[in-house]
Parts: structure tokens; sequence; C-alpha cells
């Protein structure tokens, strides 16, 4: 062996033979002992440091609690100080120590419990870390976290505020006509849907009902969504025949600087001797299920073209009478499209439980929406709009 | 849901025995009691549960609503008292227990026999001649305790709130899950707690009452104990050598001897 090597195994030796006196003063963290409720003995060089007392304004006179701020010592005495009892150990916890001087040091704290051979608390010892810099950071991640949280919320009443501009809180009372209606989002509701529906008087003696599917979803839908409803009532004025108004409906959302189109079913009705009469036109839209007696929902209209596509579409219309009794149940794709798994809901789904519903508007709708949601397990991911109106027994 | 599930009770003791239900305090669950309830396991029906958000309770039973006041967590005592059908019960509160004790004798006072409070507090906050031994600040700067404590096992801890017969580990984790609760709930309960005023339905008190007031009570000082003792209507105080905030903890001998004669002693009025 060389001499080198000689002197630096000693080198290394004394160093492993550290002075254990200032092995513990000098480590790199604070060091305490108190007894089982709390008067510290013993502490280190490095915390007196930290605190800025010497031992003898220390030892026997102070307790762990008094170094602490207000705020921790509560938490010292409802969480740390019970969980160490019955634990004989407590790891990580985060509190400031207050300095002579006045300033806060945030620290983390792990401490144990020595108990004598009877079981007795016998002596805590306290190894005290300085984590300034960790606080900061977490204090940066929590204020991120909460700022998150609120964009979040706020993102959510924007979109319930937006939705609701989309969609009438409740159908207007119709005399001797029963509306019912609900819609609800996709998934958690975050995002504005595209499905609308509006119910609305036209001329002296007429009423309008329609719904409709912008495709997609978000802002971009929405806005498209508002102009087809409004543009829907405002051609309503002028125009009777709801072919003539999906044309020019179709002719709007051309002009418009977007991509988008949609699906409507549009029906101006007319009170008649003994119920309604109602002139339908579709465009690109599921049929409206007419439910009358016990017979099986029988389609009317529906199909067409897509709205917002092509450049001179025609729309056909369909006539009907609806007479006391009479159901007519208007819904977007969300109802039929709906989805478990790879499983449909399904036209045959829909037809078997409007027959379990056909009491009322109000009957039908519930139930559809509400067998729609559990066959998809409350969580649907895709937006549904439900209207029936009824013709109510004299 | 039923009471049982939703706080976590547990019955042990004889089933025709005097009910005896312990709250737990702020922090912590009814492993709080371990070394105390026992004791009175041979003679009375002792009854144990969790407060709404912390150790095995159900956190879905959480209501921001409900629980925005200390009378949402004293309806919940009620709901347990009635869903078990205990009558003469003897009520052992710790902490801010005690003062949801208090809120349910006021509500249903033909339930209660007696009312023990450990370490009780109607109200934290000095204001004008009262002493309650911290100023707001101090509240709102333990708010950030909270917060700053809560950070690291929001997410670990969530297998503990929730039930689990098919896992066989989970009672030690219950027992690991000691001075755990939610964050979110954990925060609001301390607003709760620290931030409530319930000094004036103290002499609406009628059940006989104990105060164990300890020395040295950094949460609830003599003082307060002192208050409590006398507000409430012929209530008595024992003082504790016991120092710190948790005696059932640091010594539950000294807490039972304390108790022992009060609750076997006879009936209330």
């Amino acid at each position: 062996m060389t001499s080198e090597s000689l002197a630096r195994e000693a080198f290394l030796e004394a160093l492993v033979y550290d002075d254990p006196v200032q092995l513990y003063e000098r480590a790199p963290c604070g060091f305490l002992s108190t007894t089982p409720d709390g008067v510290i003995v013993k502490c280190n060089g490095t915390f007196r440091t930290w605190i800025g007392l010497e031992a003898g304004d220390i030892v026997g006179k102070l307790s762990f609690v008094d170094l602490l701020t207000p705020g921790g010592r509560i938490y010292h005495e409802t969480h740390y100080a019970p969980s160490l009892k019955m634990h004989d150990s407590v790891r990580e916890i985060a509190l400031d120590l207050v300095r002579s001087d006045g300033r806060r040091l945030p620290v983390l704290v792990n401490a144990t419990l020595d108990r004598d051979i009877d079981g007795r608390p016998r002596v805590i010892r306290i190894a005290v870390f300085d984590a300034t810099e960790r606080r900061r950071y977490e204090r940066e991640l929590l204020r991120a976290k909460e700022a998150a949280e609120s964009s979040e919320e706020r993102a959510h009443s924007l979109a319930r505020t937006l939705q609701q501009t989309l969609i009438p809180p409740t159908p207007p009372t119709i005399p001797l006509l029963d509306v019912a209606a609900a819609y609800r989002p996709a998934g958690d509701g975050v995002e504005v849907g595209g499905d609308f529906y509006d119910v609305f008087p036209a001329g002296h003696e007429d009423w309008v009902v329609v719904i409709g599917d912008v495709c997609g979803k978000g802002v971009d839908a929405a806005v498209v969504t508002a102009l087809v409803r409004h543009t829907v009532r405002a051609l309503a004025v002028g125009h009777d025949e709801p072919s003539r108004i999906l044309e020019g409906l179709n002719e709007v959302l051309l002009q418009h600087e977007t991509d988008r189109f949609c699906t409507v079913a549009l029906m101006r009705l007319r009170r008649d001797s003994d119920g309604w009469y109602a002139v339908l036109g579709t465009g690109g839209h599921p049929s409206p299920l007419l439910v009358r007696g016990d017979a099986a929902p029988e389609p009317c209209g529906g199909g067409g073209p897509l709205i917002g596509i092509f450049d001179h579409p025609s729309f056909a219309e369909t006539t009907l009478r609806l007479l006391p009794g009479d159901l007519l149940l208007l819904y977007t794709d969300g109802v039929p499209e709906g989805r478990r798994d790879s499983d449909l809901y399904g036209d045959e789904r829909l037809l078997a439980t409007i027959s379990r519903h056909r009491g009322s508007a109000a009957d039908l709708v519930g139930g559809l929406v509400a067998d729609v949601l559990d066959f998809q397990r409350q969580d649907p991911r895709d937006d549904i709009a439900v209207l029936a109106i009824g013709v109510p027994h004299a | 849901m039923d009471a049982r599930t939703k706080f976590n009770v547990t019955v042990t003791g004889p089933a025709e025995g005097q009910p005896m239900l312990f709250a737990h305090g702020f922090g912590c669950d009814q492993n709080m009691w371990r070394h105390v309830a026992p004791a009175f396991a041979d003679d009375f029906r002792v009854i144990l549960f969790d407060l709404v958000g912390a150790g095995g309770s159900d956190l879905s039973a959480y209501d921001p609503v409900r629980h925005a006041t200390l009378q949402g967590y004293a309806d919940d005592v009620l709901e347990i008292i009635r869903e078990l059908d205990l009558r003469d019960v003897v009520f052992v509160g710790h902490s801010v227990s005690a003062m949801i004790g208090a809120l349910a004798e006021v509500a249903e006072p033909e339930r209660f026999d007696k009312l023990v409070m450990v370490g009780p507090s109607p109200r934290y906050i000095d204001e004008a001649a009262y002493v309650g031994g911290f100023a707001e600040e101090d509240i709102l700067d333990m708010l950030d305790s909270l917060e700053s404590n809560y950070l690291g096992w929001s997410a670990a801890m969530a297998p503990a709130i929730m039930s689990n017969p098919d896992r066989p580990e989970l009672g030690e984790e219950l027992t690991e899950s000691f001075c755990r609760m939610d964050p979110t709930v954990a925060r609001q309960f301390a607003r709760v707690t620290f931030l409530t005023d319930t000094r004036p339905e103290l002499a609406r008190v009628t059940t006989p009452t104990l105060v164990l007031q300890c020395s040295n009570d950094l949460i609830a000082p003599v003082a307060v104990g002192t208050y409590v003792r006398d507000t409430i209507p012929g209530s008595t105080m024992t003082m504790l050598e016991a120092t710190g905030h948790c005696p059932q903890l640091s010594a539950p001998h000294e807490t039972v001897a304390a108790m022992a004669g009060f609750v076997r002693g006879g009936p209330g009025e």
C-alpha cells in the first residue's frame, strides 16, 4: 500500500469517527428532545441558530409549541400531538417556526416518541428541516390549483348560461295543448351542446314548434345554434309554410361564415274544430312519432336534406291532424344513438319506452329521458333534447 | 344510506346497557377513544362513530350546506340516536364535539341523560371581556397550516375513506387514517369549528353536565372551561392533571376515573 493511499484511508476513518458532539450540534437539520408533554430538554446548534436563541433561553424554559405560530399550535394540538401519541411517530408535518426576531421559518418536522419498558412515554425526538423553498413552491402549486378550479367553475357557469339562451326554461302555456320538453347536456355538462328547441306563437292563432341539432359542440356550435333559433323565429313571421322557413334557414347558414350544418323538425300548428291541424317540415331530422290510442307509434315526415349544405334543397311537408288523446314526440339523435359500451339505445327501445309512457306529454318526456339516461348510466355522450305535445281530452 | 354506514358506527358492550355515545373532536376519529371507551363497555352500551369526512365515514354523506354549521353535525348525532333508538344517552364529546353534543341536547333534551364535555370551548376567538385564546387571524393562519399539511396525501387517503369489506387490511388502514380527513371537508370543518360561537346555546342545556378540563390546554384554556361550567346551569367541572388537549390519549386512566363517578351516578333529572 502506498503512503498516499494509507493517508487517504486514515483521512476517511477520521471522517467516519467524527466527533459525535459535532455530528449532533452541526447536523444539517435541527434536532430537539422534549419531555412527553413538550418541554424542550435538549436542542442542537443548528436549531438554536435558526431560532436565534441561546440554549439557556430554550432548554427547560420553552415547549416546542411555544416556537410555533398560533395557527400551527392549533394544528399541533389537534393533529400532531394526538397522532404522535397514537403511532409513536409523525412524519412530514408542515409548520412554521417563529424566530426570536419574529420572522417565520417554514419547516418540515419528523418526530418519534420513545417509551420506557412499561410503555410509558419517555422522550420525544424531533428533527426539523428547513423547507422555505419547498413551501413557496407548494403555495404556488396550491394557488395554481385554486385558479384552475375557479376557471373550471367559470367555464361551467358560462356553459350553463349559454345553454339557457338556447333552450326556453319552461315551454309556454298554450290553451288546449300540453307541451313538455327536456334537455340534458352530454357528459358533465361543461361543454355546450348543439341541440335546441323552441315553442312560440306565430300570427294570431298559430304556434310554431321546432327542435334541432347543430353539428358539433362547444362555443362555436352554440353561436350557430343561437343563429338558427333566432333565424327560425324571424322567418316564421313572414312565412307560413315550414318548407319555406327551412329554405330561408338553409340560405342564412350557407351565407354565414361557418361550415356547420344542422337538422331541424319544424311544425306550424293551428287550432281546428276538435284538435290541431299541423304542417310539419323536416331537414335531415329523425321523424317525429305520433302516438295515438294503443297503436304503435307512427313516424311522420322526417328525413329531407341537411340544412346548411346544399344550394337549392327542397323540403317536403307532411300534414296531420292531432286529435284529443294524441301525443306527438320530437327528439334529437342523442336519443336513439345513446350508447352503452358498444350497445345503441336504438329505435326498438325508443318505441318500447314510448308505449310505457303514453299517459301525457310530461309523462312521455320524463319517462323517455330517464330511460335514455339510465341506459347510458347517467353519462350521455351526446346531448339529448325531447319535446312532446299532446291534445288533452275535452 | 343508513346512519351506521354513513358515520361508521361501532357498538360494543351489553345491548341492554345504558347507551354511552362518544364523539371525537376536530382532526381525529373514533380511534381517539380507544383507551377510554373500553373501560365503560362492561356496563354501558358503548357507541363510537366518525364525524362525516373523518376516519371511516362515508364522504358522500358530506353536504356543504348541512355541514356549514355545527347544527348540521348535531343533526347527524340525532340521526344516529334515532336510528339506534337510543334513550337516556350519556354523551361524551371531545373538543368541538362537546358543542355538537350541546346543540343536539338543546334540540332533543329528552334523549339525553348526561353530558361529558372533554376540553370544550364555545368560542375560540377573544371577544371583548371573553377570552377564547385566539385572535381571528390565528384561525386563518391555522387554515393555512391545514392546507400545507393536507397537500401531500389528499389522493393517498382516498382508499381509507371508502369502506370495502373485501379488504382485510381495512382495520389497519382505518387506524392509519387516524387524524386524516378529506382536505376540503377538513378545511370547512375547521372554519365551522373555530369560527362558530356556541355561547348563546349553553344556557339552554338542561341535561346534567360534567366538564373535564386539562391543565395547560392551548386549545381550550382553563378560563374557557370555567366559562362553560358557569354558563351551563348546574354543571360541574373537574380539573385534570393531564396537559394538552387530548387527555383521553395522554392520560386515559385519569380521564376514565374522572368520568366514572359522574356517568355511573344516579340518573339525571
